[in-house]
């Protein structure tokens, strides 16, 4: 060695040894004809391309001409594809030899090596053993069991989320249950003889407030009626809110009128107390249709929600604030406003 | 220890004794109360405890020792047809079982490329003679050197490799697998093609 880093030696090697360094090498001559090859591209090409232009068995993308050598060897690095399909691309470097002029150019893949590797069938050995060309194989299919696995947890929570959704018992923002909830305790006490009431209630005037105020006003109304009905049942009743501006109460171990027009007044006042929201008053009122299951009674969910709802809409005809109760024969009777209740208490 | 390693335990575990015998083991220890009934995630990490108290509730409901489920464990990894990725991923390893045993030291580096913190043991293999080995696993999960044993059982096969393995004890805190390689070729093995079909 001249100067101690091998800088302006020349080397003589084998085309074994070549190849097994590089078995991808290309040996050009001056005109660019192909000379030799290592044995994976042998493996690719044929021994058949020996004598063969560059030109006539790769399009070159750089450099864009190839008539000669010194165009591969000016070109930084060269990017090209098989004519043959399927076309495989590959990036290589060119480089002089020594003696007649010719080019030695080294090939690789690129990242599209798992397709190269399996469109010509290629193996472990064909490539040389410091290439990475495996670790990026060994890479991609780790890669693709890691995100199977990632892939295959992120449904299971999606379908947990979804059962989980579908199993919640609560109104997000009042707090009270929601109409599956209602389902679920309406069905528990049809299930036993005990006797019950059930109690439809609508927010009136509920949509002005919405369109005038505003949704935080809307959100607002429904939070404090939320609060208000269930200051007037007890802890075993249920409250629920079923539906954007409409409630369901169903008080437990009633059998009578008595004690369900108790809480209607309750309610009725309550509510007539007005809502203020930032100052400003919201304008609402409630009207409540009951129905009543005795006990033993045999009837359904549907039945009783459906007389509820046309005591309900009693009340409503009637002139809102009110509480009606569906009677047995299946009419209607009008019991109680909250003008009534205040006028009462207003009274002697 | 790893979800990864928790997993293709409960994958065993249903695979090979069905799913009401994993149902039992979860429920004697403790992964159903803590986990649900789904059991193990792949990508997760949970307290070591819970691995050993699964493999504890299967020796015990499955009347089996623990070395050996491991050994099986092992041996289904390679073999399984729902393990098929593992499979894979290991015949990375080299071209032939041999030169499979010579980079096995490359094992743990390759699998933390893919998931870092898997924590596999160190692998050192030592060549005593022509076709006779030691393998060294040093500072994995306890027992580890049982599912090695395993995995390069049903690894030979693959290969077509004619080997007896013998897991010979702890040595200085390292699981030794002694093995003998009889005949690299003995028969035609399992086909592996770099890049796979299907995928």
């Amino acid at each position: 060695m001249m100067d101690g880093s091998g800088r302006g030696q020349t080397f003589e090697l084998g085309a074994p040894a070549l190849g097994q360094v590089m078995p991808m090498h290309l040996i050009l001559d001056q005109a660019c004809h192909i000379r030799g090859t290592g044995p994976t591209l042998t493996k690719l090409l044929g021994a058949g391309v020996l004598g063969a232009p560059l030109e006539s068995v790769f399009s070159t993308r750089m450099p864009a001409r190839v008539d000669n050598a010194g165009h591969l060897l000016r070109s930084q690095r060269l990017l090209m594809n098989l004519r043959a399909p399927p076309g495989t691309g590959f990036k290589g470097v060119a480089v002089p030899l020594g003696g007649e002029g010719g080019v030695l150019v080294n090939l690789s893949f690129g990242y599209a090596v798992r397709d190269a590797v399996r469109d010509h069938g290629l193996s472990a050995t064909d490539f040389a053993p410091t290439d990475l060309a495996i670790e990026l194989l060994y890479l991609h299919e780790a890669k693709a069991a890691v995100m199977g696995e990632v892939t295959r947890m992120a449904d299971r929570l999606q379908g947990a989320k979804a059962r989980a959704e579908a199993q919640a018992v609560t109104d997000a923002l009042t707090g009270l249950g929601n109409r599956r909830a209602m389902e679920v305790t309406l069905q528990r006490m049809l299930a036993t003889d005990d006797g019950f009431a059930l109690l439809h209630l609508d927010l009136d005037y509920f949509k002005q407030v919405n369109d005038t105020l505003g949704h935080a006003a809307g959100d607002h109304v429904l939070v404090e009626t939320a609060a208000r009905l269930r200051a007037c049942v007890r802890g075993a009743d249920l409250v629920a809110r079923v539906g954007g501006d409409e409630f369901v109460i169903l008080l437990a171990g009633v059998s009578h009128q008595a004690p369900v027009q108790r809480v209607g007044a309750q309610i009725l006042r309550r509510m007539a107390e007005g809502i203020v929201f930032q100052g400003r008053p919201c304008r609402v009122a409630i009207s409540i249709g009951a129905v009543l299951r005795l006990p033993g009674q045999g009837t359904t969910g549907e039945a009783l929600l459906e007389r509820a709802d046309a005591a309900l809409y009693a009340s409503k005809g009637a002139g809102r604030a009110r509480l009606s109760f569906a009677k047995d024969d299946g009419s209607c009777e009008v019991l109680l406003s909250s003008a009534e209740i205040s006028e009462r208490r207003a009274g002697p | 220890m790893h979800g990864l390693i928790n997993k293709s335990l409960q994958s065993f575990f249903i695979d090979t004794f069905g799913a009401a015998a994993w149902q039992d083991i979860a429920a004697r220890s403790g992964i159903t109360q803590r986990l649900g009934t789904d059991g193990f995630e792949a990508m997760r990490l949970y307290d070591d405890t819970l691995t050993h108290a699964m493999l504890d509730a299967a020796s015990t409901l499955l009347r089996r020792p623990r070395d050996s489920l491991l050994e099986d464990l092992g041996t289904y990894l390679v073999s399984h047809e729902r393990m098929e990725a593992l499979r894979r991923l290991l015949r990375f390893g080299g071209v032939s079982f041999t030169d499979f045993l010579f980079c096995l030291d490359d094992l743990q580096g390759r699998s933390r490329l893919a998931v870092p913190d898997l924590a596999l043991p160190d692998f050192v293999i030592d060549e005593g003679g022509p076709g006779r080995f030691t393998l060294r696993c040093r500072g994995g999960p306890p027992g580890f050197g049982h599912v090695m044993t395993g995995i390069l059982r049903a690894l030979a096969d693959d290969y077509g490799a004619l080997v007896v393995l013998d897991h010979s004890g702890n040595s200085g805190g390292d699981d030794c697998i002694d093995i003998i390689l009889h005949d690299p070729a003995h028969h035609a093995g399992r086909a592996f093609h770099l890049a796979a079909e299907t995928r």
